[in-house]
């Protein structure tokens, strides 16, 4: 009888569902390979949730994850992967409540300013959509050379990079550094902040049903350094942003990252302990982002004989 | 607790009538006696062996151990419509010194190539220890003649090979004329000469575990030095525990005759971890004696990228990735 009385609404309180926050890796959602999870509390000390505290394994599998869906990833036109950037953004658009919650919770935010980040979040997604078939332009175009040739530089996607998410902005600095990676065709393994998870698995989730090929973003939560230290040696991984390290753990990570010479974006020494922990994330991004992962490829092309007007250009 | 022992009723299907593995397949009807006469396979306790001998964690000293000795299994394996001389040619180079930024690696045990590959191999092996394994009569399907099955297997001798992979006709077996199958496997084994023959069943293909039990018991009897699961082109290959099931069979016959038989499990074995599994039931099942590149073998091209790569990591700490192994 007590349970037809909670079904008509009785006086009993609903038990609550709480939700099991998980990685996000080869576009499944899998708990960490150690079984270990840690307790995420807000900006005042209560608990919020247990996230998974993932393991090296963990990290080695999300780079198995990520170089597979590189071939795909990088091989599609600039248009589409703008699309599916866009998407990410509609898609966010869609479940904003639970972002502002979450943000408000993790950041100590009050409910309208946790509101203007999702906001400015969301944006971040479509500004760099539209960045996806221009930075070619930008970043490449035709030299001037002293001889019967074109010569052409093309920005190429360098491959598979780790990325340390911001520690204290949990989703406009987290799409801040995500977004311009994948944009120019990279894939990513993010280490999310260790303080404030739930935000970024919450982001796989969304990554999960707009159009991102699994493997192209994978989300790991736990101890920053004990997840950076194996990608950052890592033999398959091209290239390693060092966002969310502070100053001790970033030299450490350049050491490590020199021995199959990745790609390395310092941290911007903003901070008294060298992270870019206060980098103004609600600013303008520019292209500095976009252009830290990429390779450029030069041709050459014979343009046949020069005519007697002296050019056939 | 094994599930799957041999039962009583094996023991007595030895025993009767004093030299019974040769009354076995005096007749066509005395061949089905005795194959029906196996015990019959407990499919769930198999798989459920299988899989707990799976869950084994083998780490540091065991696992380098494990590594090498995987490494010095492979039969490294070219079995394409577009193999080329300079790919045989390439793969032996990799067989004989399979990582080349570190020495101590040791070598594969075979590569395994089509009859008509098989004096490239042979050219490009000689010397080195490697042996030449072929495959033949008329693989993968095996529905050819019985002159031109053994016309295959002369011309692979010929040219070179050490090892012969026979596949049997699965047809036969399936409709029950399995004297045809054993004197099949008698021609071919006296075609072989000196050269070791794998007998490939095929495995999914056989559709039940009694099948498979009754094809390695088959196999045995007719002479083969090896039991291979399959050719690597259907789409189930070696499961564990299809390979458990005949390493227990090569267990008993080798303590019902004191004849020892290799296995080698084929195709579907990519990873490091699946290989580490497969040598955990041959040392849990068949024992230590088959812990040799003399009986037990890895069907496999691109398990070797794998092991290579946990080798490097052993050796480094580093995780290592494709960029640093060859790509065949």
């Amino acid at each position: 009888m007590s349970d037809r009385e909670s079904i008509n609404g009785s006086a009993e309180r609903r038990l609550g569902v709480f939700k099991t926050y998980k990685l996000y890796v080869g576009g499944k959602f899998p708990r960490s390979e150690s079984g270990r999870v840690y307790e995420v509390t807000d900006s005042k000390g209560a608990w919020l949730a247990n996230a998974p505290k993932s393991s090296r394994k963990d990290a080695r599998d999300a780079v198995v994850a990520a170089r597979k869906a590189f071939g795909g990833w990088s091989g599609a036109t600039a248009y589409n992967r703008g699309q599916v950037l866009y998407r990410v953004a509609e898609m966010l658009e869609g479940r904003k409540e639970q972002f502002v919650r979450e943000v408000a919770a993790s950041e100590g935010l009050s409910k309208s300013k946790a509101a203007a980040v999702v906001d400015a979040a969301i944006d971040r997604w479509v500004w760099y959509a539209g960045w996806t078939d221009k930075i070619g332009q930008i970043a490449g175009g035709a030299n001037p050379v002293a001889g019967p040739f074109f010569n052409l530089s093309t920005p190429e996607p360098t491959g598979v990079v780790a990325v340390l998410a911001p520690r204290k902005s949990s989703l406009l600095g987290l799409v801040s550094v995500i977004a311009p990676v994948i944009a120019t065709g990279n894939t990513a393994i993010v280490i999310a902040s260790s303080d404030a998870p739930l935000p970024a698995l919450s982001l796989g989730e969304v990554l999960a049903t707009s159009d991102v090929p699994g493997g192209v973003v994978n989300i790991l939560s736990g101890v920053t350094a004990e997840l950076a230290a194996p990608l950052a040696a890592h033999q398959d991984v091209n290239a390693i942003d060092l966002t969310g390290a502070d100053a001790e753990l970033a030299k450490e990570l350049e050491i490590a990252a020199a021995d199959n010479l990745k790609r390395v974006r310092r941290p911007q020494p903003v901070d008294a302990d060298g992270a870019a922990d206060s980098e103004d994330w609600t600013a303008s991004p520019g292209t500095d982002r976009l252009t830290a992962f990429l390779e450029t490829k030069t041709v050459w092309h014979p343009t046949g004989a020069l005519g007697a007007a002296g050019s056939s250009y | 607790m094994p599930t799957t022992a041999p039962s009583p009723k094996l023991s007595t299907a030895f025993e009767q009538g004093g030299a019974p593995l040769s009354d076995a397949t005096a007749s066509d009807s005395a061949l089905r006696r005795f194959l029906f006469g196996l015990p019959g396979v407990d499919a769930v306790g198999l798989e459920a062996r299988a899989a707990s001998l799976g869950t084994r964690s083998i780490k540091t000293t065991a696992k380098a151990y494990a590594i090498d000795l995987a490494i010095s299994m492979i039969d490294l394996t070219t079995l394409e419509g577009a193999d080329t001389p300079g790919k045989v040619r390439a793969l032996a180079a990799k067989a004989v010194n399979p990582d080349p930024t570190d020495r101590t690696t040791p070598r594969t045990a075979a590569v395994c190539v089509y009859p008509d590959m098989a004096s490239t191999a042979a050219a490009a092996l000689a010397g080195s220890g490697v042996k030449v394994a072929s495959v033949a009569t008329a693989f993968p399907a095996g529905r050819a003649a019985l002159d031109v099955k053994l016309a295959d297997v002369r011309d692979a001798v010929a040219a070179g090979a050490d090892e012969i992979d026979m596949v049997i006709d699965r047809g036969a077996f399936l409709s029950g004329r399995f004297l045809k199958v054993y004197e099949e496997i008698l021609a071919v084994k006296a075609e072989c000469g000196p050269a070791r023959l794998k007998v490939i069943f095929e495995t999914g293909e056989l559709s039940t575990y009694d099948n498979i039990r009754r094809a390695s018991w088959i196999g045995m009897l007719a002479g083969a030095d090896f039991i291979k699961t399959s050719t690597g082109k259907v789409a189930t290959n070696a499961t564990p525990a299809n390979t458990l099931l005949m390493l227990e069979a090569v267990r008993d016959f080798r303590a019902a005759t004191g004849v020892q038989i290799g296995v080698k499990p084929a195709g579907g074995i990519r990873t490091t971890k699946d290989a580490v599994k497969f040598l955990v039931l041959v040392n849990e099942t068949a024992g230590e004696d088959w812990l040799d590149p003399h009986w037990f073998r890895f069907g496999a091209s691109s398990l070797l990228n794998d092991l290579l790569m946990q080798r490097q990591k052993l050796s480094t700490g580093r995780y290592s990735g494709p960029d640093y192994v060859t790509v065949d």
